[in-house]
């Protein structure tokens, strides 16, 4: 049993897993995912430095509090968000690090925090008084309803196979000896349904309903400037990080595998390309995909995984 | 580089479309502009939906008295500091509109006007010198 002493904890929070280290390899990604977008639409994409420009930007620039709005709300939401990110970040790594330091029920912690982003964007939405973004806070709670399901559904099929594990540390030390479980037929359906809920967080096409850029005017986000659009979008591009190593953590062998940042690298590709290649759901198409359809092959996982396959 | 604030906005101008009561002839230029032949997601600028968001606005249209205190309200309304341009020859003068009663422009009257992009329709090649030149006045 490993445990971090106190100012172990703060570096873990402030340098390592935690902010310094998750916002620098997710804008690095963030990069990554504008550079393939436009590789597939023939383009040169920006340089390297770009989403480290925009945030310097943001961070400087002028924050307007509109007119009416809750002002503690508004500026405090995107903290929500970024503070369950960075607590996720030092989590995950941890379990990957030293399996047998995890606590029961991490998983469902996990589940939680992973939560809290779209909770903060509808916290803040519903704060800044424009009829737009209540439109988007509508629509993000019935998607955040819809892909709980299926996601939920999901990761029951891991804890099946280890008879009821529900510590991070035991899935992890199970696919160390008896390897991942995507390499089983039920692993396989639950990690392609995890991949399209993370589509569905991060909010990206087809899933970005919530955010739609020509319908609604970036929905969720159309009040937010400066220093809180850049948390969120800080936020957003932890997230882009985290869940994929969540995904690899859960299904594919952890992170302290040989092949993990390959395979890391293959899940943001994969999200990249879905992204570029869909265009936008209705929310009820949305709905409608991820409680019946998700939801059936969830189900049809979990019998699977019962099954022993 | 002394300024990081100036840095930021000349490394990723966000961009605004902003049609005040244009022929539309402009706005499909600059929809033009922003297809991946032009690619000016380069030099780090996107189109965003809000003006919230926004670090230019790219104002089309000749400027009336319907659409001026729209104009001003969407300005008020963006972050400073922000650049404004405008495109085509109605923002410069009143265009075909000189003598109209209706028509009170140019811009420069009622907004900071960065850069005018002459031209009706403007080429795409244009516009994108008109926002090099009032990103290098900076």
């Amino acid at each position: 049993m490993t445990t971090l002493a106190g100012w172990q904890l703060v570096l873990a929070f402030l340098i390592f897993p935690g902010v310094v280290f998750t916002s620098f390899v997710g804008l690095t990604l963030t990069w990554v995912d504008r550079f393939v977008s436009a590789r597939v639409q023939w383009r040169k994409g920006p340089p390297f430095y770009q989403p480290f420009a925009d945030m310097l930007k943001l961070l400087l620039k002028q924050t307007v509090v509109p007119a009416g709005a809750s002002k503690v709300t508004f500026l405090g939401a995107p903290m929500i968000g970024f503070a369950a990110m960075c607590v996720t970040a030092v989590l995950l790594f941890y379990v990957n690090f030293f399996p047998h330091g995890s606590f029961v029920g991490d998983l469902i912690v996990l589940v939680y925090l992973f939560a809290l982003p779209p909770l903060s964007t509808i916290l803040g939405a519903s704060a800044s008084r424009n009829p737009l973004s209540a439109v988007g806070a509508s629509r993000e709670m019935t998607l955040y309803l819809g892909y709980e399901l299926p996601f939920l559904l999901a990761l029951v099929v891991p804890i099946i196979h280890t008879h009821g594990a529900i510590r991070l540390g035991d899935l992890v030390l199970a696919q160390r000896t008896a390897g991942p479980f995507l390499y089983s037929w039920s692993g396989l359906i639950a990690a392609v349904i995890v991949l399209v809920c993370i589509q569905a967080k991060l909010g990206y096409p087809p899933f970005d309903i919530a955010e739609a850029e020509q319908e609604i005017m970036s929905g969720v986000l159309i009040e937010y400037s400066g220093a809180p659009l850049a948390l969120f979008r800080l936020t957003k591009a932890m997230m882009f990080f985290l869940m994929p190593c969540f995904l690899v953590t859960v299904f594919w062998g952890g992170l302290t595998s040989f092949w993990a940042i390959p395979e890391l690298l293959a899940v943001v590709v994969l999200v990249i390309l879905i992204k570029n290649t869909n265009p936008r759901f209705k929310i009820d198409h949305a709905l409608r995909f991820f409680w019946f359809i998700l939801g059936a092959l969830g189900i049809i996982a979990v019998i699977l995984a019962f099954g022993g396959l | 580089m002394k300024d990081p604030r100036i840095w930021g906005l000349k490394k990723s101008p966000w961009v605004y479309h902003l049609a005040a009561a244009s022929c539309n002839n402009c706005d499909i230029e600059v929809l033009e502009l922003l297809t991946p032949r032009y690619d000016v997601e380069r030099f780090g600028i996107v189109l965003v939906g809000s003006p919230r968001h926004a670090d230019a606005l790219l104002v089309t249209g000749v400027i009336n008295r319907k659409s001026l205190p729209r104009v001003l309200e969407v300005y008020e309304q963006t972050p400073k500091p922000c650049l404004v341009i405008g495109v085509g020859t109605c923002t410069c003068n009143n265009h075909i509109f000189l003598n109209s009663y209706n028509a009170v422009g140019p811009y420069d009257k009622y907004l900071p006007v960065n850069a005018y992009v002459p031209g009706c329709p403007p080429k795409p090649e244009a516009m994108i010198l008109g926002v090099v030149k009032a990103l290098s006045k900076l």
